[in-house]
């Protein structure tokens, strides 16, 4: 076990990637603060799971586009640890349309949530993993940030600006001992992918030189090794978890 | 007025590593006491807690010298 003792905030914890995620940091010892936004049900299942496991675990509704309840939700995570030692900023929503059909308002709710919550809940961590001398913040971002994706300019702006303020942050936190690193998914099954279409999807097949898609778990391994000591040499960096897609 | 300098003062020296002499009203953080931008927002961090104050972002950019910082902390007190 890796992350024994280690206190974790995941947010948008309650399903797909960040449920797993959760999970994953929970078998490598840590405790886990579990983010939801309104499936409140699955958010306490996977804090039952992580229980069972004979780790601690507690959930916390909040938006992360909203200051006043990511501050609360940093604070109540420092309460019950008495620390923070990874902050995983994962809760993301997609509003997909044709630019042309985009609204102003779907925009603006997908770049609050995906870009100014990562924002925010890494603002509001920074203050007591700088005290601490030591932090690992992990940035979901997704692999269509870094090749764009037709359909989904407020998602990808989104995910393009995490990898910037990923960099950003990683230089700024640096000499604290904090590591900023990002995870780049491809095509993972989840809620979210669930929602596309068949001919979507076997478009997307053809993209990935592996020949699948990835399941949460491929993603959900990549964060416990940048939130273990075995990543300590790197910040800043994307990593892509996609088959190959992009290269 | 000289406890709040004193307890200041010493926050400075264990923060930034400067021998007590130079921690003078006038001095600068950045300029003659060899602070970064990430020295101060902690400078002004431990004074948050050594005085149990709650100092905003506002004001934060404001305190520039040790005399900002003491004064800022009497104005509170």
């Amino acid at each position: 076990m890796r992350l024994e003792g280690k206190a974790v905030l995941v947010t948008g914890a309650s399903r797909g990637i960040g449920r797993e995620v959760a999970l994953e940091l929970a078998r490598e010892g840590a405790n886990v603060a579990i983010n939801y936004a309104g499936s409140e049900a699955k958010a306490a299942e996977v804090a039952e799971e992580i229980k069972t496991m004979g780790r601690e675990a507690i959930v916390i509704q909040a938006d992360v586009s909203n200051p006043e309840a990511v501050d609360a939700m940093v604070k109540e995570t420092i309460e019950v640890f008495g620390k923070l030692d990874i902050l995983v900023n994962n809760a993301g929503i997609t509003k997909d349309n044709l630019l042309m059909r985009m609204k102003e308002s779907d925009w603006d709710d997908v770049i609050n949530i995906n870009l100014k919550g990562v924002f925010l809940c890494t603002k509001a961590v920074t203050r007591q993993m700088m005290k601490q001398r030591c932090g690992r913040i992990i940035n979901i971002s997704s692999i269509v940030g870094v090749s764009g994706n037709a359909g989904q300019a407020n998602y990808v702006a989104a995910k393009a600006g995490v990898i910037g303020l990923t960099k950003t942050t990683a230089k700024e936190l640096a000499t604290r001992g904090i590591t900023v690193n990002a995870v780049a998914p491809g095509f993972i099954t989840t809620d979210m992918t669930d929602k596309l279409n068949d001919d979507t999807k076997a478009e997307m097949l053809k993209q990935i030189p592996l020949g699948k898609l990835g399941e949460p778990s491929d993603v959900a391994k990549t964060v416990a090794f940048l939130a273990s000591e075995d990543s300590r040499y790197m910040t800043g960096q994307t990593l892509h978890v996609d088959g190959g897609m992009v290269m | 007025m000289a406890e709040v300098l004193e307890r200041v003062t010493k926050i400075i020296v264990d923060r930034l590593g400067v021998d007590e002499g130079q921690v003078t009203l006038e001095a600068s953080f950045k300029d003659d006491l060899g602070a970064d931008s990430l020295d101060v927002v902690e400078l002004v961090m431990e004074l948050e807690d050594e005085f149990n104050t709650e100092i905003s972002d506002d004001d934060a950019e404001k305190i520039a010298t040790v005399g900002d910082a003491v004064n800022y902390i009497n104005s509170k007190m």
